[in-house]
């Protein structure tokens, strides 16, 4: 099998050194390839039948195009799948303090244990699911209610897309701030605006109860714009018939979203939500930068922070790993139907 | 409806033009007119009270309300000061990995996107490989930040590797930026090709057909015909990973560590600008977010289509 890699490397890149272990690390991509019939014929007439053989299993033009695609591919593949690979490795040792490298003689589920012993991850693991969920629902509903303003046709739609969109253009670490600010208990603007129907003040950050709310309020903000840009390509995308035809039945303005507009709005929702909840599961800038360290908020720590904050100011290396392969597992959890789907519709 | 037609006539000022459309406006229009300039107003707000605040003094700070302007005697400009010294150096580093990675994941991006779409092989393998790349835009960068350590310090030294270059009087934090070139270029190639791709399925198959058929080379093709018409979609891409990459907390925290290393980046100085300093200088910490985004601020303002279609795809 090597041998065959080294050829088939050798078809690509005619020119560059060799780096097979490069190669097989996706080396899934390539599946069985006709190895048996090459070893006796010299090596150009094999190369040359090699590649006849791979155009006619993957397409005409498979072989002049992987030089396009599979270098980006493979360093692609070794960082990401390559790294989730040796993170779930790693997670399975007792790598932790200042040894240099994990010793992966000695591989069991002991992380994994630990995690669900720990009330601290279980805790982690619900505040990631409530941000998730409310976060993801939150800023959906927004958006939409956004879009179907600004579709009606009016003036200044440009104006009111940017300012709407604005935020996510900064980083958290920039939003943070703007947020404590805004929470802080003293003379922030969150105290005054609940003062004047007579409520508060209330310690936004302080309070366990209401930080995590607080955060997802925060996040809302800065993401909406965006669920109201996808939304409003979605709502482009409908013909005007099906708007003066529901007029024509005399459905209402209320009634012929619900019924009409918003079924059509399926795919702009699944793409945004997915989006939406992996972003949620690795929110780790904005709760970072709103203490300044590792340590966020008490009652905001959820999985993304929990995983760095084990690894790297705990160095427990080997528990974070383990943390992020279950952060992991939810993503997948999410992306793998939304790929399914994204195929099935023809979209890839 | 009302966008094309003020454009007949060309002799209409601007009061003219706003007096016709309050004249044809019904109350459910005013509606929600005011309902949409509430919105803009909550997404203004928590910006608009972050500059005003940069400019406050401490005594204006207590005494005006938190989006209020400071007033004459409030007034100082003490805090970007200050800001701007602890930051300046944090800018420089960032533009210096966030220029070139972005520029490198378009290019990168641009070449596997076509590679993926335009020369034909059998679409089910095709799928494979396209789902593995998208899925690499999702994944959360928590599950590879262990490895990516291990990486970056125990397998690819480049500490070593680089020691002509600190030979010349350059800090040898700087691997640093060079590990977050490569580290964002990796991640970032996936949504690059995502971007490119959605854009040359729209390409005109006729076209690059009849150069096929002529007995063009796929390189030929890619540069003589695809390449030079993906100018918009370059726009948007460079705008999109800028953002990105500037943005970025996690990776910086990760490999360059600290905020006092002179390679530190200005999201990773800024992240500890308040905790740095005495108590909570709320003044100083607005001044300070505000000049970390102004490059993305700049590009949102000039490049607003650009990027409003990068994050919509």
């Amino acid at each position: 099998m090597p041998d065959f890699f080294r050829r088939l490397h050798r078809t690509i890149s005619p020119s560059s050194g060799d780096d097979e272990s490069e190669v097989r690390a996706d080396g899934g991509v390539v599946s069985d390839g006709p190895t048996a019939d090459a070893p006796t014929e010299p090596d150009r007439d094999a190369t040359a039948r090699l590649k006849a053989a791979l155009d006619r299993r993957f397409g005409s033009d498979f072989m002049e195009s992987s030089i396009f695609w599979l270098p980006p591919f493979l360093l692609m593949g070794l960082f990401v799948y390559g790294a989730v690979i040796w993170n779930l490795l790693i997670s399975l040792t007792d790598y932790q303090r200042f040894e240099n490298a994990p010793d992966y003689s000695d591989l069991d589920f002991e992380m994994y244990t630990r995690a669900l012993a720990d009330s601290g991850f279980i805790d982690a693991a619900v505040n990631t699911l409530i941000l998730l969920l409310l976060f993801t629902a939150g800023t959906l509903m927004v958006g939409l209610l956004l879009a179907i303003l600004i579709d009606r046709g009016i003036r200044f739609e440009n104006s009111f897309r940017t300012i709407y969109l604005l935020p996510m253009s900064l980083s958290f670490v920039v939003t943070a701030q703007f947020w404590l600010w805004i929470y802080n208990y003293n003379n922030g603007i969150a105290n005054s605006v609940i003062g004047t129907f007579g409520l508060g003040p209330v310690s936004w950050l302080g309070n366990q109860d209401i930080v995590l709310y607080a955060i997802i309020f925060a996040l809302m903000w800065q993401f909406s714009g965006y669920a109201m840009v996808v939304y409003l390509a979605g709502l482009r995308a409908i013909p005007r018939e099906h708007y003066e035809a529901a007029k024509v039945d005399g459905a209402s303005t209320l009634k012929m979203y619900w019924r009409v507009i918003i079924p059509q709005l399926k795919g702009a929702t699944i793409s945004a939500a997915v989006v939406l909840m992996v972003f949620g599961m690795k929110a780790f800038d904005f709760l970072y930068s709103l203490t300044g360290g590792y340590r966020p908020p008490n009652g905001a720590d959820i999985l993304a922070t929990k995983m760095v904050r084990e690894a790297y100011a705990n160095l427990n290396w080997a528990y974070g790993a383990a943390i992020a392969i279950v952060l992991f597992g939810m993503a997948l959890g999410v992306i793998g139907p939304y790929l399914v789907y994204e195929y099935r519709r023809d979209n890839l | 409806m009302s966008d094309t037609k003020p454009r007949t006539d060309g002799g209409a000022t601007t009061t003219a033009r706003l007096r016709r459309t309050l004249d044809r406006m019904t109350v459910e229009d005013a509606g929600l007119y005011v309902v949409l300039l509430f919105a803009a107003l909550f997404y203004i707000v928590p910006i608009e009270s972050g500059l005003v605040t940069s400019f406050k003094t401490g005594t204006a700070i207590i005494e005006t309300a938190p989006f209020a302007p400071p007033g004459p005697s409030g007034f100082t400009f003490e805090k970007w000061q200050t800001a701007i010294d602890a930051l300046l150096r944090g800018m420089g580093n960032s533009l210096l990995y966030a220029v070139p990675a972005t520029v490198i994941s378009a290019i990168v991006g641009s070449i596997t996107a076509y590679g993926l779409t335009i020369p034909t092989w059998k679409k089910s393998y095709k799928a494979v490989v396209l789902m593995l790349i998208i899925a690499g835009i999702f994944i959360p960068y928590q599950a590879v930040l262990v490895p990516l350590t291990q990486f970056w310090s125990q397998w690819a030294q480049l500490d070593q590797v680089l020691s002509f270059v600190w030979a010349l009087g350059v800090s040898n934090d700087y691997a640093g930026i060079v590990e977050l070139v490569i580290t964002h270029v990796a991640y970032g190639i996936p949504i690059c090709t995502l971007l490119f791709r959605t854009y040359y399925k729209t390409m005109s198959e006729e076209m690059i057909e009849s150069a096929r058929l002529d007995g063009a080379t796929l390189r030929r093709v890619y540069r003589r015909i695809v390449l030079p018409l993906s100018g918009p979609m370059f726009a948007v891409v460079l705008i999109y990973q800028f953002t990105q990459i500037w943005n970025d907390l996690l990776f910086t925290l990760v490999l360059v560590s600290t905020e006092s290393s002179p390679a530190a980046p200005v999201v990773l100085i800024l992240a500890g600008l308040g905790t740095s300093l005495e108590g909570q200088d709320f003044a100083l910490r607005m001044a300070g977010a505000f000049f970390a985004a102004l490059p993305t601020l700049a590009v949102y303002i000039f490049f607003g289509e650009e990027f409003a279609e990068g994050v919509a795809a």
